[in-house]
């Protein structure tokens, strides 16, 4: 695969390793508040792994594809966020 | 397993690591929870470990630590759209006095977390610390979801998302003008190819800073390792909030650009990772003790953004915290009081003295982003008139030259500009 072809987030994940849990330790608090978003969405925006989308009147939450930067809690207060369990979450091979 | 400890060191990175070696080798008893399934599985830099400071805990560790190049050369690259001016500074006291290595955290942290191992630490991955147990306002030890473990000292060294420093009230939410988020892609290539395009010998290797693609204060950063590239980004987070693009999107175009694309031409995309730094300085140091825990490295935003130092720091800071705990194990007296000598360790060293010295950089910058962007451009503009041969006078290209510079920024402008860097860095 060449690295100039621009290649989606969804292409360059499949290269990350990854043991996904069953529950995702990213949640919205107050879900109320993204009916009027004040940031524009900034969790959206600046999340470089596309974990979150606008769908159906809410903010859904991809928490896979997560790899646990914290880009998302300092744009907005209202995103709830801790670390995966023990041994969940991204494994980078390189880093 | 509720068990007691001399000390609890929360994440196997720098920080902890060199804290934990630090009391081990003293003989004080000594556990390390890391979150990942092993140490460096969630750790991501540029980047480059320093042999000064690395040295302090392993002498000669190049020998048989799994480090990818040593650094012979600083690339400074100054893009414009279609044009980049380069500054470089190779040097061959670097190959006899060596001065940084490029690694991959996922393979060098796990042979650093050895070092505290093999002093008596034990080290325990795959474990979230998920809060601090407190009794009568000290901190006596962590819970996980094993159970809890006491300490006499708590060491969160649990990076730049610190959950425990928050949760124990040492620091707050870092602000998103204190905070770059870095992107990153390791890009494989055949090591002859690295060599040949970044023209090193076979285990030199080149570190490169390049400004002038993006919106706001941002910079691209370069690597070579063995026989990968790692090749990424960091934006300002209230630049990328407000620039309203897309981390990714950024990271596309700096990669396109036509200076660059070359160098990772026919590379293999290996893996695609991002962390957040915590930039802001001195004015944005966490407080760094109270009874029963210190705070170390990215956790107490300890990161010198000027000289692109980090891993440096969390050692230092990871082996302060670890003297601190020893001496307050001998004086039997982990109160807050007796902790506060730790802040008094860091403002002594190099640590807290370099990043006072820069306190209002990050600011500056901030406030200043035409260095990351008008200058850039102008620059590659003059010297692009500056080459082109044509009819046109050298009187009338001179005169040109400075129409454009000082239509893009005026003289009091750049004079300004020029008393203010001056005025920052002596």
């Amino acid at each position: 695969m060449s690295a100039q072809r621009t290649l989606t987030i969804e292409d360059k994940l499949y290269r990350n390793r990854y043991k996904v849990d069953e529950e995702s330790h990213l949640w919205i608090k107050d879900t109320k508040m993204c009916l009027k978003c004040p940031f524009d969405f900034a969790c959206i925006r600046v999340c470089p792994t596309d974990v979150y989308k606008w769908e159906e009147n809410k903010i859904t939450i991809t928490y896979d594809a997560c790899v646990e930067c914290g880009a998302c809690r300092i744009a907005c207060y209202d995103v709830g966020w801790k670390n995966p369990k023990g041994g969940f979450g991204i494994s980078y091979k390189y880093g | 397993m509720t068990e007691k400890f001399d000390s609890v060191v929360v994440g196997a990175g720098p920080a902890g690591i060199a804290a934990a070696y630090t009391m081990a080798k003293a003989g004080l008893s000594v556990l390390v929870l890391e979150k990942g399934e092993k140490p460096g599985a969630k750790n991501m830099f540029g980047g480059v470990i320093f042999r000064h400071h690395t040295e302090k805990l392993a002498p000669e560790f190049w020998r048989t630590a799994p480090i990818e190049r040593h650094v012979v050369e600083y690339q400074y690259w100054f893009l414009s759209n279609q044009s980049h001016l380069l500054v470089s500074h190779r040097n061959q006291r670097f190959n006899g006095q060596y001065n940084a290595f490029t690694v991959h955290r996922a393979k060098f942290d796990p042979w650093f977390a050895k070092l505290a191992e093999d002093a008596g630490a034990l080290i325990i991955s795959r474990t979230t610390a998920e809060g601090v147990l407190t009794e009568d306002g000290k901190i006596v030890g962590v819970a996980t979801e094993r159970g809890d473990v006491r300490a006499d000292v708590v060491i969160a060294a649990d990076g730049v998302n610190s959950m425990l420093a928050k949760q124990a009230g040492l620091r707050e939410e870092t602000p998103e003008d204190a905070t770059v988020l870095a992107v990153k892609e390791v890009i494989a290539l055949p090591k002859q190819r690295i060599e040949e395009r970044f023209n090193l010998g076979p285990e030199e290797g080149i570190a490169a800073l390049l400004v002038g693609f993006a919106p706001g204060v941002h910079a691209g950063f370069m690597y070579t390792n063995r026989d990968t590239i790692s090749i990424g980004i960091g934006v300002g987070m209230r630049d990328l909030d407000e620039s309203k693009r897309r981390p990714n999107d950024i990271f596309e175009q700096f990669k396109n650009h036509p200076s660059i694309a070359p160098l990772i031409k026919d590379g293999e995309l290996k893996e695609y990772s991002a962390h957040l730094i915590p930039e802001g300085g001195y004015d944005y140091v966490s407080n760094v003790s109270t009874g029963g825990m210190l705070v170390a490295g990215d956790a107490a935003n300890l990161v010198n953004a000027i000289n692109w130092e980090g891993t440096n720091l969390a050692m230092t800071s990871g082996i302060l915290a670890g003297e601190t705990a020893i001496e307050a194990k001998r004086k039997k007296d982990f109160s807050s009081a007796s902790l506060l000598r730790y802040r008094q360790r860091l403002e002594d060293s190099f640590v807290l003295k370099d990043l006072k010295k820069y306190r209002d950089v990050p600011k500056f910058f901030a406030a200043n982003p035409h260095f990351f962007t008008q200058y850039p451009e102008a620059m590659n503009e003059l010297a692009y008139m500056w080459h082109v041969v044509d009819d046109e006078l050298k009187q009338d290209r001179i005169r040109r030259m400075k129409a454009y510079l000082f239509g893009r920024r005026s003289r009091l402008g750049l004079l300004r500009d020029a008393y203010h860097l001056w005025r920052l860095f002596s």
